[in-house]
């Protein structure tokens, strides 16, 4: 493949007289470099491609139901309501006492989470999740992953902070300095 | 080694020439990262996008035609808009098209083609709860989706604010349509959580 007819034209004779013969070199290849490149490509494409695929997070919402004998209830003692604020700030408190409010983050939001769920009937334990109107889709993707990546069976996303919530966010982010 | 070479360049054109090239997206949109190992669909999609500066864009997946043209028909007839097939057609036929204006602005948007609004600033479609047009746009999408089946999909930026997505979210379910995906970036699931010790004992990926 990978060589040419280094020969002369087909009608000279071979060592005629007077005709100084040169010494035949090799025109040869070496093609293992070439094949190095070419696996190297390969594999860089490889890699490149198959990494990108975005993925999709499935959210199955609830219908509003206004009878309340149709409603699920929940015991206040078996719930964590978390509320995302700004900043990336997160705010928790247990049952239905918003005055036990407590901040935290999105990496320490896990224990919390775990250690509620340790000290509730898994048949009972839900987790309401509030965000905020300053809390980025960010927040709010990531407390949902948060939900499966905790193995939280039940939870719902609810869009009412109540003022009395807020003002307590409010406060809380004052007295630590949260602008 | 010549027989070598040559499979490997047959496999490097093979991958070149298979590998799909990213559509140059009109929006550049950060997505958050997840757990999820599901792809996310890529037929019969109604992408709803959320951008940074929380505006919300509306396009369908390029594959269907048929349920653009609906669409479009719907809500020009609804809105009163006499949109003129040149105008529909900027939204049919090219790819990548999306809407990202309320219905007063509709006409002129649809006069261009989506190459040459990039960079041009939109208002976005308006979804706050007085004035969620996000409504009329699902409902008429649901209608040209019908009998088939239909992904309503998400994509928000990273940066955007809970109210726009809220104002997403309330459409869909102004429509009863419950079920939607968010897209988001793979990662892998943390060691030591709940779902990675599932993951370890059942010996698979699933999430869900």
């Amino acid at each position: 493949m990978a060589e040419m007819d280094t020969s002369g034209g087909g009608g000279h004779k071979k060592g005629g007289p007077g005709v100084k013969k040169g010494k035949k070199l090799s025109t040869r290849v070496d093609l293992t470099p070439m094949v190095d490149l070419g696996f190297l490509l390969i594999t860089f494409f490889i890699f490149t491609t198959t990494v990108s695929q975005p993925t999709a997070m499935k959210i199955f919402l609830p219908k509003d139901v206004d009878k309340p004998e149709e409603q699920n209830k929940v015991k206040a003692s078996a719930v964590l309501t978390i509320m995302l604020g700004k900043n990336d700030q997160v705010y928790y408190y247990e049952g239905d006492d918003p005055t036990k409010l407590q901040p935290t983050n999105y990496k320490a939001v896990r224990d919390v989470i775990l250690d509620k769920k340790r000290r509730t009937d898994t048949a009972d334990f839900v987790v309401v999740l509030k965000p905020t109107k300053d809390a980025s889709y960010k927040n709010v993707v990531n407390i949902l992953d948060e939900m499966t990546i905790d193995a939280v069976k039940r939870f719902a996303l609810v869009d009412l902070v109540s003022p009395y919530e807020a003002d307590l966010i409010k406060k809380t982010e004052d007295a630590n300095g949260v602008k | 080694m010549t027989a070598m070479c040559d499979v490997a360049f047959l496999l490097l054109s093979f991958f070149i020439l298979t590998a799909k090239f990213k559509p140059s997206d009109a929006l550049t949109v950060n997505t958050p990262s997840s757990v999820q190992t599901k792809i996310a669909p890529e037929k019969d999609v109604v992408l709803i996008t959320i951008d940074k500066d929380n505006k919300v864009y509306l396009s369908i997946s390029d594959g269907n035609k048929a349920q653009k043209q609906d669409v479009i028909d719907a809500i020009s007839t609804a809105q009163n808009l006499n949109l003129s097939d040149a105008q529909k057609a900027n939204f049919v036929k090219k790819a990548g098209s999306y809407i990202a204006v309320p219905f007063s602005q509709l006409p002129s948007f649809l006069n261009h083609s989506p190459d040459e609004l990039k960079g041009i600033a939109v208002p976005g479609i308006p979804v706050d709860s007085a004035h969620n047009e996000m409504v009329q746009w699902i409902a008429a999408c649901k209608s040209a989706f019908q009998g088939g089946h239909m992904y309503l999909v998400v994509k928000g930026d990273n940066a955007a604010k809970y109210p726009a997505f809220q104002g997403v979210k309330n459409a869909f379910i102004k429509n009863d349509e419950m079920k939607f995906q968010v897209v988001t970036n793979p990662v892998s699931v943390p060691v030591g959580t709940e779902l990675y010790k599932k993951n370890m004992a059942t010996g698979s990926k699933a999430v869900n």
